[in-house]
Protein backbone atom coordinates (compact mmCIF):
# COMPACT_ATOMS: atom_id res chain seq x y z
CA UNK A 1 0.00 0.00 0.00
CA UNK A 2 1.08 3.58 -0.63
CA UNK A 3 2.80 5.36 2.24
CA UNK A 4 1.10 8.20 4.14
CA UNK A 5 -2.53 8.98 4.77
CA UNK A 6 -5.33 8.00 2.43
CA UNK A 7 -8.41 10.19 2.31
CA UNK A 8 -10.45 8.24 -0.25
CA UNK A 9 -13.02 7.52 2.40
CA UNK A 10 -13.58 11.17 3.22
CA UNK A 11 -15.65 11.72 0.09
CA UNK A 12 -17.48 8.46 0.62
CA UNK A 13 -18.37 9.38 4.20
CA UNK A 14 -19.68 12.74 3.09
CA UNK A 15 -21.90 10.99 0.56
CA UNK A 16 -23.16 8.63 3.28
CA UNK A 17 -24.27 11.43 5.55
CA UNK A 18 -27.87 11.49 4.42
CA UNK A 19 -28.31 7.83 3.63
CA UNK A 20 -28.59 6.13 7.02
CA UNK A 21 -32.26 6.17 8.03
CA UNK A 22 -32.78 7.92 11.32
CA UNK A 23 -29.24 7.35 12.47
CA UNK A 24 -25.87 8.93 11.77
CA UNK A 25 -22.72 7.58 10.26
CA UNK A 26 -20.43 6.13 12.92
CA UNK A 27 -18.30 8.94 14.27
CA UNK A 28 -14.55 8.68 14.71
CA UNK A 29 -13.36 8.68 18.30
CA UNK A 30 -13.05 12.34 19.31
CA UNK A 31 -11.31 13.26 22.49
CA UNK A 32 -13.72 16.19 23.28
CA UNK A 33 -11.21 17.49 25.70
CA UNK A 34 -9.84 20.16 27.92
CA UNK A 35 -6.11 20.73 27.58
CA UNK A 36 -4.16 23.70 28.88
CA UNK A 37 -0.59 24.95 29.01
CA UNK A 38 1.12 27.70 31.00
CA UNK A 39 4.64 29.11 30.85
CA UNK A 40 6.09 29.78 34.29
CA UNK A 41 9.38 30.95 35.72
CA UNK A 42 11.40 27.77 35.27
CA UNK A 43 9.61 26.06 32.40
CA UNK A 44 6.23 24.92 31.12
CA UNK A 45 3.27 23.17 32.76
CA UNK A 46 0.85 21.15 30.59
CA UNK A 47 -2.45 19.76 31.82
CA UNK A 48 -5.21 17.60 30.37
CA UNK A 49 -8.33 15.71 31.39
CA UNK A 50 -8.52 11.96 30.71
CA UNK A 51 -11.88 11.35 29.07
CA UNK A 52 -12.13 10.04 25.51
CA UNK A 53 -15.63 10.05 24.01
CA UNK A 54 -17.23 8.30 21.08
CA UNK A 55 -20.38 10.38 20.52
CA UNK A 56 -22.21 10.16 23.89
CA UNK A 57 -20.34 7.20 25.31
CA UNK A 58 -17.14 7.55 27.31
CA UNK A 59 -14.78 5.27 25.43
CA UNK A 60 -11.78 5.64 27.72
CA UNK A 61 -11.81 6.97 31.29
CA UNK A 62 -8.07 7.10 31.67
CA UNK A 63 -6.87 8.24 28.29
CA UNK A 64 -3.40 9.80 28.11
CA UNK A 65 -3.60 13.06 26.22
CA UNK A 66 -0.15 14.38 27.05
CA UNK A 67 2.13 12.73 24.52
CA UNK A 68 5.88 12.31 24.66
CA UNK A 69 7.72 14.00 21.83
CA UNK A 70 11.26 14.11 23.14
CA UNK A 71 12.87 14.18 26.61
CA UNK A 72 12.38 17.94 26.75
CA UNK A 73 9.18 18.37 24.72
CA UNK A 74 5.64 17.13 25.42
CA UNK A 75 2.46 17.69 23.44
CA UNK A 76 -1.21 17.77 24.49
CA UNK A 77 -3.65 16.76 21.79
CA UNK A 78 -7.32 17.62 21.25
CA UNK A 79 -9.53 16.63 18.34
CA UNK A 80 -9.72 13.20 16.72
CA UNK A 81 -7.93 10.75 19.05
CA UNK A 82 -6.34 8.69 16.29
CA UNK A 83 -5.04 11.77 14.49
CA UNK A 84 -3.40 13.28 17.58
CA UNK A 85 -1.90 9.91 18.56
CA UNK A 86 -0.36 9.20 15.20
CA UNK A 87 0.75 12.74 14.44
CA UNK A 88 2.59 13.01 17.74
CA UNK A 89 4.12 9.56 17.22
CA UNK A 90 5.38 10.55 13.79
CA UNK A 91 6.79 13.77 15.18
CA UNK A 92 8.50 11.93 18.01
CA UNK A 93 10.11 9.47 15.58
CA UNK A 94 11.34 12.26 13.34
CA UNK A 95 12.88 14.13 16.23
CA UNK A 96 14.51 11.00 17.64
CA UNK A 97 16.17 10.36 14.31
CA UNK A 98 17.28 13.97 14.21
CA UNK A 99 18.75 13.67 17.73
CA UNK A 100 20.64 10.55 16.81
CA UNK A 101 21.99 12.07 13.64
CA UNK A 102 23.02 15.41 15.02
CA UNK A 103 23.77 14.61 18.65
CA UNK A 104 21.60 17.52 19.78
CA UNK A 105 18.43 17.75 21.82
CA UNK A 106 15.61 18.89 19.53
CA UNK A 107 14.27 22.42 19.88
CA UNK A 108 10.59 23.17 20.39
CA UNK A 109 10.53 25.39 17.32
CA UNK A 110 11.67 22.40 15.20
CA UNK A 111 8.78 20.31 16.46
CA UNK A 112 6.40 23.17 15.65
CA UNK A 113 7.76 23.59 12.13
CA UNK A 114 7.50 19.89 11.36
CA UNK A 115 3.92 19.77 12.65
CA UNK A 116 2.95 22.91 10.79
CA UNK A 117 4.36 21.58 7.52
CA UNK A 118 2.54 18.29 7.87
CA UNK A 119 -0.83 19.67 8.95
CA UNK A 120 -0.79 22.36 6.29
CA UNK A 121 -0.05 19.78 3.62
CA UNK A 122 -3.18 17.84 4.62
CA UNK A 123 -5.39 20.92 4.52
CA UNK A 124 -7.27 20.28 7.76
CA UNK A 125 -8.09 16.65 7.05
CA UNK A 126 -6.05 15.67 10.09
CA UNK A 127 -8.20 16.81 13.01
CA UNK A 128 -5.43 17.58 15.47
CA UNK A 129 -5.41 20.61 17.76
CA UNK A 130 -2.09 20.43 19.58
CA UNK A 131 -0.45 22.30 22.42
CA UNK A 132 3.32 21.87 22.34
CA UNK A 133 5.42 22.81 25.32
CA UNK A 134 9.07 22.32 26.11
CA UNK A 135 12.34 23.66 27.36
CA UNK A 136 15.41 23.78 25.18
CA UNK A 137 18.70 25.63 25.00
CA UNK A 138 16.91 28.79 23.82
CA UNK A 139 14.46 28.88 26.72
CA UNK A 140 10.88 27.88 27.60
CA UNK A 141 8.35 27.72 24.78
CA UNK A 142 4.62 27.10 24.44
CA UNK A 143 2.98 26.85 21.01
CA UNK A 144 -0.36 25.80 19.62
CA UNK A 145 -0.81 24.24 16.17
CA UNK A 146 -4.25 24.10 14.55
CA UNK A 147 -5.58 21.46 12.17
CA UNK A 148 -5.09 23.71 9.14
CA UNK A 149 -1.49 24.39 10.06
CA UNK A 150 -1.68 27.76 11.81
CA UNK A 151 0.73 28.35 14.67
CA UNK A 152 0.39 30.67 17.66
CA UNK A 153 3.06 31.33 20.25
CA UNK A 154 1.54 32.54 23.52
CA UNK A 155 2.37 32.35 27.25
CA UNK A 156 -0.83 30.45 28.16
CA UNK A 157 -3.36 28.39 26.20
CA UNK A 158 -6.30 26.10 26.34
CA UNK A 159 -7.70 23.90 23.54
CA UNK A 160 -10.42 21.32 23.08
CA UNK A 161 -14.16 21.49 23.66
CA UNK A 162 -13.62 22.74 27.21
CA UNK A 163 -11.27 25.51 26.20
CA UNK A 164 -13.62 28.42 26.81
CA UNK A 165 -14.14 27.37 30.41
CA UNK A 166 -10.43 26.76 30.96
CA UNK A 167 -9.41 30.00 29.28
CA UNK A 168 -11.63 31.95 31.66
CA UNK A 169 -9.61 30.65 34.59
CA UNK A 170 -6.33 31.24 32.79
CA UNK A 171 -7.17 34.80 31.76
CA UNK A 172 -8.05 35.60 35.34
CA UNK A 173 -5.17 33.90 37.10
CA UNK A 174 -2.21 34.09 34.72
CA UNK A 175 0.82 36.22 35.54
CA UNK A 176 4.29 36.16 34.05
CA UNK A 177 6.98 34.22 35.97
CA UNK A 178 4.71 32.23 38.25
CA UNK A 179 6.20 29.88 40.82
CA UNK A 180 5.93 26.14 40.18
CA UNK A 181 3.21 25.35 42.70
CA UNK A 182 1.08 28.31 41.62
CA UNK A 183 1.49 27.34 37.97
CA UNK A 184 0.45 23.73 38.65
CA UNK A 185 -2.56 24.94 40.60
CA UNK A 186 -3.53 27.34 37.81
CA UNK A 187 -3.43 24.60 35.20
CA UNK A 188 -5.30 22.21 37.47
CA UNK A 189 -7.97 24.82 38.06
CA UNK A 190 -8.27 25.50 34.35
CA UNK A 191 -8.67 21.83 33.43
CA UNK A 192 -11.04 21.34 36.37
CA UNK A 193 -13.21 24.16 35.08
CA UNK A 194 -13.29 22.45 31.69
CA UNK A 195 -14.28 19.15 33.31
CA UNK A 196 -17.04 20.74 35.35
CA UNK A 197 -18.54 22.82 32.56
CA UNK A 198 -18.03 20.67 29.46
CA UNK A 199 -19.66 17.31 28.79
CA UNK A 200 -16.82 16.10 26.62
CA UNK A 201 -14.23 16.47 29.39
CA UNK A 202 -14.08 14.59 32.63
CA UNK A 203 -12.53 11.99 34.90
CA UNK A 204 -9.00 12.65 36.10
CA UNK A 205 -6.49 15.44 35.53
CA UNK A 206 -2.95 14.77 34.27
CA UNK A 207 -0.19 17.32 34.76
CA UNK A 208 3.21 17.44 33.09
CA UNK A 209 5.89 19.84 34.32
CA UNK A 210 8.86 20.44 32.02
CA UNK A 211 11.90 22.31 33.27
CA UNK A 212 15.55 22.49 32.36
CA UNK A 213 16.23 19.87 35.06
CA UNK A 214 13.80 17.36 33.66
CA UNK A 215 10.19 16.28 33.31
CA UNK A 216 7.65 15.49 36.03
CA UNK A 217 4.72 13.61 34.48
CA UNK A 218 2.08 13.33 37.18
CA UNK A 219 -0.61 10.94 36.07
CA UNK A 220 -3.08 11.38 37.60
CA UNK A 221 -2.48 14.68 39.35
CA UNK A 222 -5.98 14.61 40.67
CA UNK A 223 -8.47 11.78 40.60
CA UNK A 224 -12.12 12.33 39.89
CA UNK A 225 -14.23 12.44 43.06
CA UNK A 226 -17.00 10.64 41.18
CA UNK A 227 -15.23 7.33 40.66
CA UNK A 228 -17.33 4.25 40.25
CA UNK A 229 -17.12 1.33 42.70
CA UNK A 230 -17.98 -2.06 41.29
CA UNK A 231 -20.47 -3.65 43.67
CA UNK A 232 -20.84 -7.08 42.01
CA UNK A 233 -18.14 -9.61 41.21
CA UNK A 234 -17.84 -10.33 37.49
CA UNK A 235 -15.95 -13.60 37.73
CA UNK A 236 -17.80 -16.86 36.92
CA UNK A 237 -16.70 -20.26 38.18
CA UNK A 238 -15.90 -23.07 35.76
CA UNK A 239 -19.02 -24.98 34.79
CA UNK A 240 -21.37 -21.99 34.75
CA UNK A 241 -21.76 -22.35 31.00
CA UNK A 242 -22.72 -25.98 30.15
CA UNK A 243 -20.89 -27.68 27.25
CA UNK A 244 -23.43 -29.23 24.85
CA UNK A 245 -21.23 -30.90 22.20
CA UNK A 246 -17.53 -31.32 21.56
CA UNK A 247 -15.99 -32.08 18.17
CA UNK A 248 -12.26 -32.37 17.46
CA UNK A 249 -11.04 -32.09 13.86
CA UNK A 250 -7.34 -32.72 13.41
CA UNK A 251 -5.77 -30.62 10.65
CA UNK A 252 -3.92 -32.72 8.10
CA UNK A 253 -0.53 -31.24 7.42
CA UNK A 254 1.53 -32.40 4.48
CA UNK A 255 5.22 -31.73 4.26
CA UNK A 256 5.57 -30.45 0.69
CA UNK A 257 9.20 -29.52 0.46
CA UNK A 258 12.08 -29.23 2.82
CA UNK A 259 15.29 -27.50 1.82
CA UNK A 260 18.36 -26.36 3.65
CA UNK A 261 20.62 -23.69 2.37
CA UNK A 262 24.03 -23.18 3.90
CA UNK A 263 24.73 -19.58 4.93
CA UNK A 264 27.98 -18.20 3.54
CA UNK A 265 30.39 -17.48 6.30
CA UNK A 266 33.89 -16.19 6.24
CA UNK B 1 -7.11 47.54 -2.31
CA UNK B 2 -9.14 44.51 -1.47
CA UNK B 3 -11.24 43.35 1.43
CA UNK B 4 -10.72 39.74 2.38
CA UNK B 5 -13.95 37.85 2.87
CA UNK B 6 -14.44 35.78 5.98
CA UNK B 7 -15.63 32.40 4.76
CA UNK B 8 -12.92 30.00 3.62
CA UNK B 9 -13.34 28.77 0.04
CA UNK B 10 -11.62 25.54 0.96
CA UNK B 11 -13.91 24.39 3.79
CA UNK B 12 -13.98 20.85 5.12
CA UNK B 13 -17.53 19.75 5.81
CA UNK B 14 -17.18 16.03 6.14
CA UNK B 15 -19.16 15.80 9.40
CA UNK B 16 -21.84 18.45 9.61
CA UNK B 17 -23.54 18.07 13.00
CA UNK B 18 -21.40 17.39 15.99
CA UNK B 19 -22.38 16.83 19.54
CA UNK B 20 -19.37 17.67 21.64
CA UNK B 21 -17.18 19.72 19.35
CA UNK B 22 -18.82 23.08 18.66
CA UNK B 23 -19.14 24.38 15.09
CA UNK B 24 -16.82 27.31 15.59
CA UNK B 25 -13.88 25.14 16.60
CA UNK B 26 -14.02 23.20 13.36
CA UNK B 27 -13.86 26.27 11.15
CA UNK B 28 -10.61 27.32 9.67
CA UNK B 29 -8.64 29.87 11.61
CA UNK B 30 -8.93 33.21 9.83
CA UNK B 31 -7.01 36.37 10.53
CA UNK B 32 -10.18 38.46 9.71
CA UNK B 33 -8.20 41.59 10.09
CA UNK B 34 -7.35 45.17 9.49
CA UNK B 35 -3.92 45.82 8.00
CA UNK B 36 -2.41 48.98 6.59
CA UNK B 37 0.79 50.22 5.02
CA UNK B 38 1.85 53.80 4.15
CA UNK B 39 4.91 55.12 2.32
CA UNK B 40 6.75 58.20 3.44
CA UNK B 41 9.93 59.79 2.19
CA UNK B 42 12.62 57.50 3.56
CA UNK B 43 10.60 54.43 4.51
CA UNK B 44 7.25 52.84 5.24
CA UNK B 45 4.94 52.45 8.20
CA UNK B 46 3.03 49.17 8.54
CA UNK B 47 0.31 48.43 11.03
CA UNK B 48 -2.13 45.69 11.96
CA UNK B 49 -4.60 44.70 14.64
CA UNK B 50 -3.98 41.55 16.69
CA UNK B 51 -7.08 39.36 16.51
CA UNK B 52 -7.20 35.82 15.05
CA UNK B 53 -10.61 34.21 14.94
CA UNK B 54 -11.97 30.69 14.48
CA UNK B 55 -15.55 31.49 13.58
CA UNK B 56 -16.78 33.52 16.55
CA UNK B 57 -14.01 32.52 18.94
CA UNK B 58 -10.85 34.60 19.25
CA UNK B 59 -8.09 32.03 19.01
CA UNK B 60 -5.31 34.54 19.67
CA UNK B 61 -5.89 38.09 20.90
CA UNK B 62 -2.25 39.12 20.67
CA UNK B 63 -1.33 37.90 17.19
CA UNK B 64 1.58 39.42 15.35
CA UNK B 65 0.43 39.87 11.77
CA UNK B 66 3.50 41.86 10.75
CA UNK B 67 5.82 39.16 9.56
CA UNK B 68 9.48 39.69 8.78
CA UNK B 69 10.41 38.52 5.29
CA UNK B 70 13.84 40.10 5.23
CA UNK B 71 15.81 42.69 7.22
CA UNK B 72 13.96 45.61 5.68
CA UNK B 73 10.92 43.91 4.16
CA UNK B 74 7.81 43.06 6.12
CA UNK B 75 4.44 41.69 5.10
CA UNK B 76 1.01 42.22 6.64
CA UNK B 77 -1.13 39.08 6.58
CA UNK B 78 -4.90 38.82 6.20
CA UNK B 79 -7.11 35.88 5.29
CA UNK B 80 -6.46 32.32 6.37
CA UNK B 81 -3.88 32.14 9.14
CA UNK B 82 -2.45 28.83 7.96
CA UNK B 83 -2.23 29.88 4.31
CA UNK B 84 -0.56 33.22 5.01
CA UNK B 85 1.92 31.73 7.47
CA UNK B 86 2.86 29.08 4.93
CA UNK B 87 3.23 31.57 2.06
CA UNK B 88 5.28 33.95 4.20
CA UNK B 89 7.68 31.15 5.10
CA UNK B 90 8.07 30.06 1.51
CA UNK B 91 8.72 33.62 0.32
CA UNK B 92 11.16 34.26 3.21
CA UNK B 93 13.14 31.28 2.12
CA UNK B 94 13.08 32.17 -1.56
CA UNK B 95 14.04 35.77 -0.88
CA UNK B 96 16.78 34.81 1.58
CA UNK B 97 18.29 32.48 -0.98
CA UNK B 98 18.06 35.12 -3.70
CA UNK B 99 19.70 37.70 -1.45
CA UNK B 100 22.61 35.37 -0.66
CA UNK B 101 23.11 34.65 -4.33
CA UNK B 102 23.14 38.36 -5.17
CA UNK B 103 25.19 39.23 -2.12
CA UNK B 104 23.11 42.34 -1.55
CA UNK B 105 19.84 43.21 0.19
CA UNK B 106 16.80 42.21 -1.90
CA UNK B 107 14.37 44.68 -3.47
CA UNK B 108 10.85 45.09 -2.09
CA UNK B 109 9.58 44.64 -5.64
CA UNK B 110 11.20 41.19 -5.75
CA UNK B 111 9.51 40.16 -2.52
CA UNK B 112 6.17 41.39 -3.84
CA UNK B 113 6.62 39.45 -7.06
CA UNK B 114 7.46 36.29 -5.14
CA UNK B 115 4.27 36.70 -3.10
CA UNK B 116 2.28 37.29 -6.24
CA UNK B 117 3.76 34.20 -7.91
CA UNK B 118 2.59 31.92 -5.08
CA UNK B 119 -0.76 33.65 -4.58
CA UNK B 120 -1.63 33.61 -8.28
CA UNK B 121 -0.50 30.08 -9.05
CA UNK B 122 -2.45 28.59 -6.17
CA UNK B 123 -5.28 31.09 -6.25
CA UNK B 124 -7.98 28.39 -6.14
CA UNK B 125 -6.61 26.77 -3.01
CA UNK B 126 -5.43 29.77 -1.06
CA UNK B 127 -7.18 32.55 0.79
CA UNK B 128 -4.55 35.19 1.41
CA UNK B 129 -4.56 38.99 1.15
CA UNK B 130 -1.09 40.38 1.74
CA UNK B 131 0.52 43.81 1.90
CA UNK B 132 4.25 43.79 1.20
CA UNK B 133 6.14 46.83 2.43
CA UNK B 134 9.75 47.76 3.01
CA UNK B 135 12.71 49.89 2.13
CA UNK B 136 15.45 49.31 -0.40
CA UNK B 137 18.22 51.47 -1.80
CA UNK B 138 16.86 51.68 -5.32
CA UNK B 139 13.35 53.04 -4.75
CA UNK B 140 13.20 53.84 -1.03
CA UNK B 141 10.00 53.06 0.85
CA UNK B 142 7.45 51.03 -1.16
CA UNK B 143 4.09 49.41 -0.51
CA UNK B 144 2.77 46.64 -2.75
CA UNK B 145 -0.68 45.16 -2.49
CA UNK B 146 -1.25 41.44 -3.28
CA UNK B 147 -4.96 40.80 -2.62
CA UNK B 148 -6.89 37.52 -2.96
CA UNK B 149 -6.56 36.23 -6.50
CA UNK B 150 -2.96 37.29 -6.92
CA UNK B 151 -3.01 40.81 -8.34
CA UNK B 152 0.06 42.97 -7.79
CA UNK B 153 -0.02 46.74 -7.66
CA UNK B 154 2.16 49.35 -6.03
CA UNK B 155 0.33 52.02 -4.05
CA UNK B 156 1.49 54.84 -1.78
CA UNK B 157 -1.01 53.76 0.84
CA UNK B 158 -2.99 50.56 1.15
CA UNK B 159 -5.39 48.90 3.55
CA UNK B 160 -6.55 45.29 3.67
CA UNK B 161 -8.52 42.74 5.62
CA UNK B 162 -12.16 42.57 6.61
CA UNK B 163 -11.91 45.81 8.60
CA UNK B 164 -10.57 47.81 5.69
CA UNK B 165 -14.06 48.43 4.29
CA UNK B 166 -14.79 50.73 7.22
CA UNK B 167 -11.82 53.02 6.74
CA UNK B 168 -11.64 53.73 3.02
CA UNK B 169 -13.46 57.00 3.61
CA UNK B 170 -11.08 57.96 6.40
CA UNK B 171 -8.07 57.08 4.24
CA UNK B 172 -9.26 58.96 1.21
CA UNK B 173 -9.94 62.12 3.17
CA UNK B 174 -6.91 62.08 5.46
CA UNK B 175 -4.03 60.82 3.36
CA UNK B 176 -1.95 63.34 1.47
CA UNK B 177 1.32 62.64 -0.31
CA UNK B 178 4.35 64.03 1.50
CA UNK B 179 3.47 63.07 5.08
CA UNK B 180 6.25 62.70 7.61
CA UNK B 181 7.02 59.50 9.51
CA UNK B 182 5.19 60.61 12.65
CA UNK B 183 2.19 61.75 10.66
CA UNK B 184 2.06 58.35 9.00
CA UNK B 185 2.25 56.59 12.37
CA UNK B 186 -0.54 58.78 13.65
CA UNK B 187 -2.67 58.17 10.56
CA UNK B 188 -2.16 54.41 10.78
CA UNK B 189 -3.00 54.28 14.47
CA UNK B 190 -6.17 56.29 14.01
CA UNK B 191 -7.27 54.27 10.98
CA UNK B 192 -6.71 50.92 12.67
CA UNK B 193 -8.49 52.09 15.80
CA UNK B 194 -11.53 53.16 13.79
CA UNK B 195 -11.62 49.84 11.95
CA UNK B 196 -11.22 47.85 15.15
CA UNK B 197 -14.09 49.79 16.64
CA UNK B 198 -16.47 48.78 13.86
CA UNK B 199 -15.26 45.39 12.63
CA UNK B 200 -16.00 42.42 14.87
CA UNK B 201 -13.12 40.41 13.44
CA UNK B 202 -10.52 43.07 14.24
CA UNK B 203 -9.42 44.06 17.69
CA UNK B 204 -6.89 43.61 20.46
CA UNK B 205 -3.82 45.82 20.27
CA UNK B 206 -2.36 47.87 17.44
CA UNK B 207 1.03 46.67 16.24
CA UNK B 208 3.14 49.13 14.28
CA UNK B 209 6.49 48.93 12.56
CA UNK B 210 8.58 51.59 10.82
CA UNK B 211 11.00 50.36 8.18
CA UNK B 212 13.72 52.66 6.87
CA UNK B 213 17.39 52.65 5.94
CA UNK B 214 18.27 52.62 9.65
CA UNK B 215 16.34 49.45 10.31
CA UNK B 216 13.02 48.36 11.79
CA UNK B 217 11.38 49.96 14.79
CA UNK B 218 8.47 48.04 16.29
CA UNK B 219 5.93 49.20 18.77
CA UNK B 220 2.66 48.07 20.34
CA UNK B 221 -0.23 50.29 21.37
CA UNK B 222 -2.33 48.60 24.02
CA UNK B 223 -6.12 48.79 24.15
CA UNK B 224 -6.40 51.51 26.74
CA UNK B 225 -3.84 53.74 25.01
CA UNK B 226 -5.64 53.81 21.65
CA UNK B 227 -7.04 57.17 20.50
CA UNK B 228 -10.63 57.66 21.59
CA UNK B 229 -13.23 58.57 19.02
CA UNK B 230 -16.60 57.58 20.43
CA UNK B 231 -18.54 60.27 22.12
CA UNK B 232 -20.37 57.71 24.26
Amino acid sequence: PAAGFNFDNAARNAAFEGLFEGGQTPKPLKTGTTIAGVMFKDGVVLGADTRATSSEVVADKMCAKIHYISPNIYCCGAGTAADTEKTTDLLSSNLTVFSLNSGRNPRVVMAVNILQDMLYRYHGQIGANLILGGVDCTGNHLYTVGPYGSVNKVPYLAMGSGDLAALGILEDGFQHDLELEKAKKLVRDAVHSGIMNDLGSGNNIDICVITAEGVDYIRPFQESEFKDRREIKYKYRQGTTPVLTKKITPLKLEVVQETTQKMETV
Amino acid sequence: MAAASMMPIFSQNVSSNSDLVPEWSRQEVSTGTTIMAVEYDGGVVVGADSRTTTGAYIANRVTDKLTRIHDRIYCCRSGSAADTQAIAEVVSYQLGFHSIELDEPPLVETAAHLFRASCYRYREELMAGILVAGWDRRKGGQVYCVPIGGMLVRQPVSVGGSGSSYIYGFMDSNYKPGLSKDQCLDLTTKALTLAMERDGSSGGVVRLATISEDGVERRVILGDQLPKFSTH
